[in-house]
């Protein structure tokens, strides 16, 4: 990699430990993927906030980086484990609580921002579009190179970190203009769409898909649809991106058949004990959709909601809140579905759900069995 | 030997070379850097102190931080030599200040365990 004389003094510790380290990493992510550069970028979303991933090794990380760190660009931030305002309503050990707060602490410390959110394209103004960015949570990697115009990889945890110490990132892969072009086209063949098809349509192309695919036959997307492709793919493999209408190169059909192949993996029971909605967390558009679904209607069991808390306050104001509460529904913010300490084994055998992603990291995570299904049918079969 | 640097630094020491890959999260105790998966090549050595070859990590990326718990710990390599840099590997030696090289596979085949050598992780060599 050809770095700045300003690139090499700093890795070479003439600016002090914390950019050294920021430094050797980008260097080190470079070198490994290739990249010929590293290259400014204007915001970076981390990963790795919440102690159920990264564990006490991570928090000790956190905490010594945090004495001596600032971030250089706007700093975002993944869900944690729970959300501190209604953790007590739950059965949750008080050394995961104090772990967390530290790693809460340290992000803080730095300068992120508390989102606390895997939706920051939803909830924050975006830039421009070709402006480049480090997203590290994978459905927002997708999103933000698909939706939102913007250019990405799907960072790893210490890519984003470096890229908000040092305001660059490597440049290589999706950053490059040739690679975003998609050399295979997935040709969507289901007829009867809505968000879970397309999370499983999402699924399937991570399977197959190199850095971009194109998708075809696909003209009529809402957030929840769009948000469930994004996070599905992000789920099943390495893919950043995908485009819209076909492509040269190879093609192939996403099919029944296909799609039967992945409810089968993903979809372990016929019922659950609980109903989780939100991963990607639900922004004000979907919270606005479940509050009119669910008039006049009530929840037949405990149903999890998870939001960033970015949206606390205009949910309440429009009245989506009180709605949703009054049929049962529970507000979880700060946190998600995904890799939830607040589902646990011990208490629920099944979780009913939407979400392909949410699905995927119960039944390996939380080791639950899953009832997968659409919003629409969970509103038809949960409520009354 | 000529070796691709993926983090720079230098190394004098004895080679321990695993032919499995490495999982960091779960196959190494990170508070005194003994191999505790029972499946591995090195199970019951110690990576600590040593240059450790390997043909490169898996597992979770969380791995990275067990890394730096090693380094902390002062269990850590005193370099570290794969086949191919992995994300996990490459980010957990840049944040724990471990130099790391990639050789080609014929190169990787001439390592011999308990040799002494001098490993310069600017350059690019191995000695």
């Amino acid at each position: 990699m050809e770095l700045t004389k300003e690139e090499e003094n700093a890795l070479d510790g003439k600016q002090g430990e914390t950019l050294a380290l920021a430094y050797r990493t980008l260097v080190a992510i470079g070198e490994a993927s290739n990249a010929d550069r590293l290259i400014p970028i204007e915001w970076a979303h981390l990963s790795g906030v919440n102690y159920n991933t990264i564990g006490d090794a991570g928090k000790e990380f956190l905490s010594h980086l945090s004495q001596d760190a600032t971030f250089k660009v706007k700093t975002t931030v993944n869900p944690m484990g729970f959300d501190f305002d209604s953790v007590s309503h739950y059965k949750l050990d008080d050394k995961f609580i104090e772990n967390q707060r530290s790693i809460k602490n340290s992000y803080e410390k730095m300068g992120a921002i508390p989102s606390y959110s895997c939706i920051p394209y939803e909830i924050f103004d975006v830039p421009k579009p070709g402006t480049h960015v480090s997203f590290a949570e994978s459905n927002a990697a997708i999103y933000a190179n698909s939706f939102s115009g913007l250019k990405t990889n799907k960072e790893g945890a210490f890519s984003a970190l470096a890229s908000a110490l040092t305001g660059k990132s490597p440049c290589s892969d999706l950053r490059d203009d040739d690679v975003r072009k998609p050399n295979l086209t997935i040709r969507m063949k289901i007829e009867s769409r809505d968000e879970l098809t397309y999370g499983m349509l999402g699924y399937f192309a991570g399977k197959v898909a190199g850095s971009s695919v194109a998708l075809s036959g696909v003209n009529d997307l809402d957030r929840r649809s769009c948000k469930s492709l994004c996070a599905g793919m992000g789920t099943s493999g390495a893919c950043g991106m995908f485009t819209f209408g076909e492509e040269e190169g190879e093609k192939i059909d996403f099919d029944k058949n296909e799609m039967q192949k992945i409810h089968d993996e993903l979809n372990t029971s016929e019922s659950g004990d609980l109903i989780t909605l939100g991963s990607p967390q639900l922004g004000l558009e979907e919270i606005g959709d479940l509050a009119s679904m669910l008039k006049g209607r009530s929840f037949q069991k405990r149903c999890m909601i998870f939001c960033p808390r970015e949206i606390k306050g205009q949910i309440r104001d429009l009245g989506y809140a009180n709605e949703i509460e009054r049929a049962g529904g529970e507000f979880l913010f700060d946190c998600c579905t995904c890799l939830s300490p607040l589902v646990d084994n011990k208490e629920v055998d099944s979780v009913v759900t939407n979400s392909v992603k949410g699905a995927y990291y119960l039944k390996t995570s939380n080791k639950v069995d899953v009832n997968l299904k659409s919003l629409k049918r969970i509103v038809q079969e949960e409520t009354k | 030997m000529n070796v691709k640097v993926i983090v720079r630094g230098k190394a004098k020491g004895s080679l321990l070379v695993a032919k499995n890959p490495i999982n960091f999260l779960g196959g190494i105790d990170k508070k005194t850097g003994i191999v505790h998966d029972k499946k591995h090549d090195l199970f019951g050595k110690s990576i600590g102190g040593k240059i450790l070859a390997f043909p490169f990590g898996v597992g979770s990326s969380v791995g990275a931080y067990t890394l730096y718990s090693l380094k902390y710990n002062n269990c850590a390599p005193l370099a570290m030599i794969c086949l191919k840099a992995d994300l996990t590997t490459a980010s957990g030696c840049a944040i724990s200040n471990i130099p790391l090289v990639v050789t080609s596979k014929d190169d990787y085949d001439l390592l011999q365990e308990n040799k002494e050598v001098t490993l310069d992780a600017v350059e690019g060599t191995i000695l």
